[in-house]
């Protein structure tokens, strides 16, 4: 089983690079982003037993990409400041 | 001698139901009821290894901020000079970076290898042979970067006064190798301190003190080298893959 995750890893890092080299404009962000997602997913839920551990460890785990997820929605509004017409920049 | 009932009101103080112990327990067992590395304030092997991970995760977690605000910083300025940051990232080594991932995720591999080998109660050559081919891995990784580093020194492409730009954006590209050698920096010293953690996990693993039954240490080891192992799977496509690598 770690072996087929190593082996997912390493098709994710050589995509990763092969993406990189396709001009998909903005699109590009989005499929490095979703990749190393997909490869950081693999490597906490295998690798570290997220997967069989308890549902507390699953809590507090989840709890650290929670606030990321707020910290880059807050972000996100000094991203979007433009977007639509009257927003101050 | 005094009477234990008037110091211990709440006690009863009864002979015990059967005057000799050894009759129906082995002496060794009412010395060791549990398992050795088992602390007194654990109820049992399970609880114990449960709170050493939970803790560990709660120590994961605040890396996961430390390393986010980094990670919000880069985003904000990359917002503000999306063309600057392109060209700068431009000027890194993408086969370096590659190289240093695949080594990276090779050493998750031998990390979780190491782990199970405890698990297992492999003999203490298979776990330390493990744990020194992790560290042999983080060590090259740590080469590499020495090599990209001295290569960014050459070039004048260290953020300060003899900082030295001849593409478009000077400017944003300094922001942008700051944060670069921030981020990759503050990596580096996370693997310099894993190394430090595995050499004394590989030292307890030679000395046979893991087996299936008492394994957290390399577990929670574990769970730190693989955690730096994620910062990378991002600092890297991040870093060294943004703008324009299909103009080659």
């Amino acid at each position: 089983m770690y072996y087929k995750v190593f082996g997912a890893l390493i098709i994710g890092t050589i995509l990763t690079v092969a993406a990189a080299k396709v001009d998909m404009g903005p699109l590009n962000n989005v499929v490095m982003l979703l990749i190393a997602c997909t490869k950081a997913t693999l490597v906490i839920l295998f690798f570290m037993h997220v997967r069989w551990s308890s549902r507390l460890t699953w809590v507090v785990a989840m709890s650290g990409f929670f606030w990321l997820l707020l910290l880059f929605t807050v972000i996100g509004d000094y991203i979007s400041r433009g977007w639509v017409p009257g927003t101050l920049r | 001698m005094p009477d234990h009932a008037e110091h211990f009101p709440g006690r009863i103080h009864q002979p015990p139901l059967v005057a000799n112990l050894d009759a129906i327990q082995p002496r060794d067992h009412v010395e060791h009821p549990h398992h050795p590395k088992l602390q007194h304030h654990f109820d049992d092997m399970a609880q114990q290894v449960d709170a050493s991970t939970l803790g560990m995760w709660v120590f994961l977690v605040t890396e996961i901020m430390f390393f986010g605000g980094l990670f919000a910083a880069y985003l904000v300025y990359r917002h503000a000079n999306p063309e600057g940051f392109a060209e700068a990232s431009h000027h890194l080594n993408v086969t370096w970076g590659a190289i240093n991932t695949i080594v990276l995720i090779v050493s998750s591999l031998t990390m979780a290898l190491a782990v199970r080998s405890a698990q297992v109660s492999a003999p203490a050559k298979t776990q330390v042979a493990w744990i020194v081919a992790t560290m042999v891995l983080g060590a090259t990784f740590l080469g590499i970067k020495a090599i990209e580093y001295t290569d960014k020194f050459r070039h004048n492409l260290v953020p300060g006064p003899n900082f030295q730009w001849t593409g478009k954006h000077p400017q944003p590209a300094e922001i942008f190798y700051s944060l670069y050698f921030c981020m990759t920096g503050l990596h580096a010293i996370h693997m310099i301190i894993g190394l430090g953690i595995m050499s004394v996990i590989g030292t307890m693993a030679w000395r046979r003190q893991f087996d299936s039954e008492y394994y957290t240490p390399v577990e929670v080891a574990g769970l730190y080298w693989h955690f730096v192992d994620i910062v990378w799977i991002f600092l890297f496509p991040l870093l060294y893959l943004i703008g324009g690598h299909f103009t080659e």
